[in-house]
């Protein structure tokens, strides 16, 4: 099947497998490694990209319903030098170790906090609580998400 | 604190690593592509134990896009269907005369992608006759029960091995004089470690050099490629393995599985790169567990609570081959004779069988140095009971029982010489910061007002930092580590180590040991770690060894290079060599601190002006042998509330005071504790693997193996406690697995004294709201 997808702003074409993963075109049709792939249950949103500005975890999407359709990427939320706050809030409280759930969370949050630019940590504990982190315990995850809130994470991104 | 050139040695740096992580650039195994890569599957046994009558793979090999299929009879032409395993047992490559769980590996199939070599595991026809199995390890032993290891000649029973340590009389008799004994059953559940990546790998086999590069999941690169050496018979110097970025290990990359052999193997046949990247059910059903040990524990002690005796016996379930993470073949249960902890007990005595079982194989550390944690869980645990039984605080009998910090150093009955501590400040400690006083009086009104409160404590002491070498070794290589340093002429730096960080920011804090020895900042310092080319070799990290170990190590090769540095300075200075000092990054003569040289300065002389009789460059290398383990401790306190209505436990507070002695970056220090912690009431209140009574695996997916999200676990409330260890060159100790090792048991602790007025006492893990409704119900507590 041939689908048009606009990822991270440029429009791709290509022929898929009806059967294929978003999460499997995203990093193996396109080559973007950011997107990760820890279970196959949707349970641990490493996968997690914006379909159309909507969090979905892409294991459990299939490429073909991204078919005109916008998708973006943790590779979609920065250019050049700038990182979006989200990002920095990270790396200021220590919002990650092995790294491998950032991108689905940093994906999360940045949506979440569009929607809720000043949430209370139950909030932003909720929102989150659908991305397992291994590493960290949550707590300066939680304390990420509210520095970036601090420091105005309102940025347009996806859609 | 950091200053205007950088960051060093006990400064809360940022990670210099985040900026790849936070954009999505880290590069792990599966983000490898190579030219002309191929991918793979593995067919894994339906049953957990059968015979193999016939292995059918013709119909798999016609599918366009597969291009091999491999049967344990193909590796056994190549001497290769059976592998060494860590605790010098054999475990199958893949499957030839029988599967021994389920999950287990019985073909490999390498293919274009991975939906093609899916596709061909449904045409693979696998002819089995089922066995019966042996599920339950305190069956394995019962006369008649099914034989697992066939394979070994003349074996005739389920027994891996009898242990025993400690002064087996003495404590009879302690036990038989004392006022008091106690006796507690208990299991600790099988669970797994489950890191967010799961295990991997991509051989690449260069047919016109001979070279063979490995990039692999790997916590142990350089003892990996030895083993692959040896269990493949290429020459160790054409293997390369590379372990790029980690997604989390927590002990579940130390081993080395099937699938990393059979995709060297694939590659080696087909002369092009493969790529084995298992998925999450594959993960839990076949890399290695954690724990699966039936204890008892037991305590004799006078009336007014002071220990005089301690005993363990263990059944420990190691699954169907024995691949249980253990430094030496003389620790068949790790550490666990550390159990006696931090309590100064005259007489002790641990007892172990270990048996096969039809479950997966391990068992290995997981987020624990060999086996701690089953111990400390016994020895709190038990604890808990002996003051139930005395009527007496559980804060009381500890403190009655601390080894003081006048003993130090320690050295227990159990032959273990502890590096300093301080046990009761520590608790005292943990238990300011709780206002332990005011949450006795919270219980007792919320216990008024019809709710389940409970407060449970645990004291212990880490063991970790394996060597010393003549103590501990992995497959005959001791347990060394190794940094080497070079000092660039611009005065930069770049440090090699023989660990691997798994997320534990080794690129931040090994800058910072040379930042604090060198005056270098640690902007300024690359760290390389992974690649077995391209740095001195090293045990790895696990069992919290890197900065005991291979943290010594940079320590002291920073020396190294700082003594030569000053005497390029001396030449500089034009003075005699003794007659230099160093501080922060400057060389002086003695008595002339504003006459210095820099770093920066010293640095270009190295390579420009060095003096007569002395060679050019400024680097060295230093394999370190720690002369002891280090012994970092806690003490912690959970709070819980119990749901009368649905048996929910909620963790309400979790306060940890840790002393891992010099603390190189507090914020990474938390950070450890604090996923250390969430894993820790993860085991206590959801993690476990079953098998029903076929032997299949009940949690093979994170819908029903359940790993705590934000929703159930607290903000941790730590308290900083520094008691520099006696050994170690910076004074440090390990940490990470501290919270993993100490919290278990006191949410157990805690949530027993809050069901303690209905009259229980103990209660296994994990604590599921099914579980603990069950309990509510039985004892009569209405909702």
């Amino acid at each position: 099947m041939r689908i048009t997808v606009n990822v991270n702003g440029v429009m791709l074409e290509a022929e898929v497998e009806p059967r294929l993963l978003l999460v499997h075109f995203i990093r193996e049709t396109l080559g973007l490694t950011g997107t990760h792939w820890g279970c196959d249950t949707s349970n641990c949103g490493a996968c997690t990209v914006l379909l159309d500005g909507e969090p979905v975890k892409s294991c459990t999407v299939l490429a073909v319903r991204a078919n005109s359709h916008e998708v973006t990427t943790i590779e979609g939320l920065w250019s050049g030098t700038e990182l979006t706050p989200v990002q920095e809030g990270f790396h200021v409280e220590h919002g990650l170790q092995c790294g491998f759930c950032t991108p689905g969370m940093i994906i999360t949050a940045t949506e979440f906090l569009e929607r809720n630019p000043d949430p209370t940590e139950p909030e932003i504990r909720e929102a989150i609580s659908g991305n397992l982190c291994r590493c960290t315990g949550y707590e300066n995850i939680v304390k990420a998400v509210q520095w970036a809130a601090r420091n105005g994470s309102t940025q347009e991104v996806g859609a | 604190m950091a200053t205007a050139q950088g960051h060093t040695l006990g400064d809360r740096m940022p990670r210099k690593e985040d900026g790849r992580f936070i954009r999505g650039k880290g590069h792990y195994v599966d983000d490898v592509r190579l030219p002309g890569m191929l991918h793979s599957a593995i067919l894994r046994s339906p049953f957990a134990h059968a015979r193999i009558n016939s292995v059918d793979t013709s119909a798999a090999l016609e599918l366009p896009g597969v291009h091999a299929v491999i049967t344990g009879k193909d590796l056994d032409e190549q001497g290769l269907a059976w592998m060494p395993t860590l605790a010098g047992d054999t475990q199958a490559v893949l499957a030839t005369d029988k599967v021994r769980f389920q999950g287990q590996e019985v073909a490999f199939v390498v293919a274009d992608d991975i939906y093609i070599a899916q596709d061909a595991l449904e045409l693979i026809d696998v002819d089995y006759d089922p066995l019966d199995p042996v599920v339950d390890s305190r069956k394995a032993l019962d006369e008649g029960a099914p034989i697992i290891r066939d394979d070994k000649e003349g074996k005739e029973d389920n027994a891996i091995f009898f242990w025993d340590a400690g002064d087996k009389e003495a404590t009879e008799g302690a036990f038989q004089e004392a006022e008091v004994t106690v006796r507690q059953e208990m299991y600790y559940p099988r669970i797994h470690p489950a890191p967010m990546e799961t295990c991997g790998a991509v051989a690449d086999y260069d047919i016109s050099t001979g070279e063979i590069t490995v990039h692999m999941t790997s916590q142990a690169p350089h003892a990996h490629r030895t083993l692959f050496a040896i269990v493949s018979g290429l020459p160790e110097h054409q293997i390369r393995i590379i372990s790029p970025d980690i997604g989390g290990g927590f002990g579940n990359k130390v081993p080395i599985y099937p699938g990393y052999v059979c995709a060297a193997v694939a590659s080696l046949v087909l002369g092009r790169p493969v790529k084995w990247m298992e998925t999450r059910s594959e993960n839990l059903m076949s890399t290695s567990f954690a724990r699966d040990y039936h204890m008892v524990g037991e305590l004799a002690a006078t009336r007014d609570g002071r220990i005089l005796g301690a005993r363990s016996t263990i059944l420990a379930n190691h699954g169907a081959f024995d691949a249980h993470a253990q430094p030496g073949e003389q620790y068949p249960t790790g550490f666990f004779p550390i159990f006696t902890s931090c309590y100064d007990v005259p007489a002790a005595y641990a007892e172990a069988t270990g048996v096969y079982t039809n479950r997966a194989p391990g068992g290995i550390a997981y987020r624990c140095s060999f086996r701690v944690t089953e111990a400390i869980y016994l020895m709190e645990r038990t604890m808990d009971v002996l003051a139930d039984e005395l009527g007496m605080d559980p804060v009381e009998l500890r403190r009655k029982n601390f080894v003081t910090k006048e003993q130090m150093p320690y050295v227990s009955v159990m032959g273990w010489e502890y590096d300093g501590g301080d046990y009761e400040g520590a608790l005292q400690e943990a238990l300011r910061i709780a206002g332990y006083e005011e949450l006795l009086e919270e219980q007792k009104r919320a216990r008024e007002e019809g709710r389940i409160m409970g407060i449970g404590i645990s004291t212990f002491t880490e063991i970790v930092g394996a060597g010393p070498g003549k103590k501990c070794h992995i497959a005959g290589i001791e347990m060394f580590d190794a940094a080497e340093l070079r000092i660039h002429p611009t005065g930069k730096a770049i440090l090699k180590l023989g660990v691997k960080s798994q997320g534990q920011g080794h690129e931040t804090t090994f800058a910072q040991i040379v930042a604090g020895e060198l005056g270098i900042p640690a902007e300024n310092v690359e760290v390389r770690e992974g690649d077995t080319d391209n740095t001195p070799f090293g045990l790895g990290t696990y069992g919290s060894r890197s900065t005991p170990v291979c943290g010594a190590a940079t320590a002291v090769v920073t020396r190294k290079v700082r003594e030569k540095a000053k005497k390029i300075a001396a030449h500089l200075l034009e003075a005699a060599v003794d007659d230099i000092e160093y501080e922060d990054g400057r060389f002086f003569v003695k008595g002339s601190p504003d006459q210095a040289k820099t770093m920066d300065e010293v640095a270009f002389a190295a390579y420009t002006n060095v003096p007569e009789g002395e060679e050019a460059g400024l680097e060295g290398v230093t394999y370190y042998d720690p002369p002891e383990m280090t012994y970092p401790f806690g003490a912690y306190i959970c709070v819980v509330e119990i749901d009368r209505g649905t048996g929910q436990v909620e963790v309400k507070r979790f306060i940890a005071v840790d002393d891992c002695g010099v603390r190189i970056n507090p914020t990474i220090v938390d950070g450890q504790v604090h996923g250390g912690l969430a894993q820790g009431i993860g085991t206590a209140l959801m993690e476990v693997i079953e098998f029903d009574e076929e032997g299949n695996h009940l949690n093979s997916s994170f819908m029903d193996y359940l790993i705590p999200t934000s929703m159930e676990v607290p903000n941790y409330e730590l308290g900083e406690f520094v008691t520099p260890s006696t050994h170690h060159p910076l004074g440090a100790r390990g940490v990470a697995e501290s919270p993993t090792v100490g919290s278990p048991p006191a949410v157990v602790n805690a949530v027993v004294d809050a069901l303690s007025p209905y009259g229980v006492r103990n209660v296994d893990m994990p604590l599921t709201p099914a579980k603990v409704w069950k309990l509510l119900r039985e004892h009569g507590v209405e909702a």
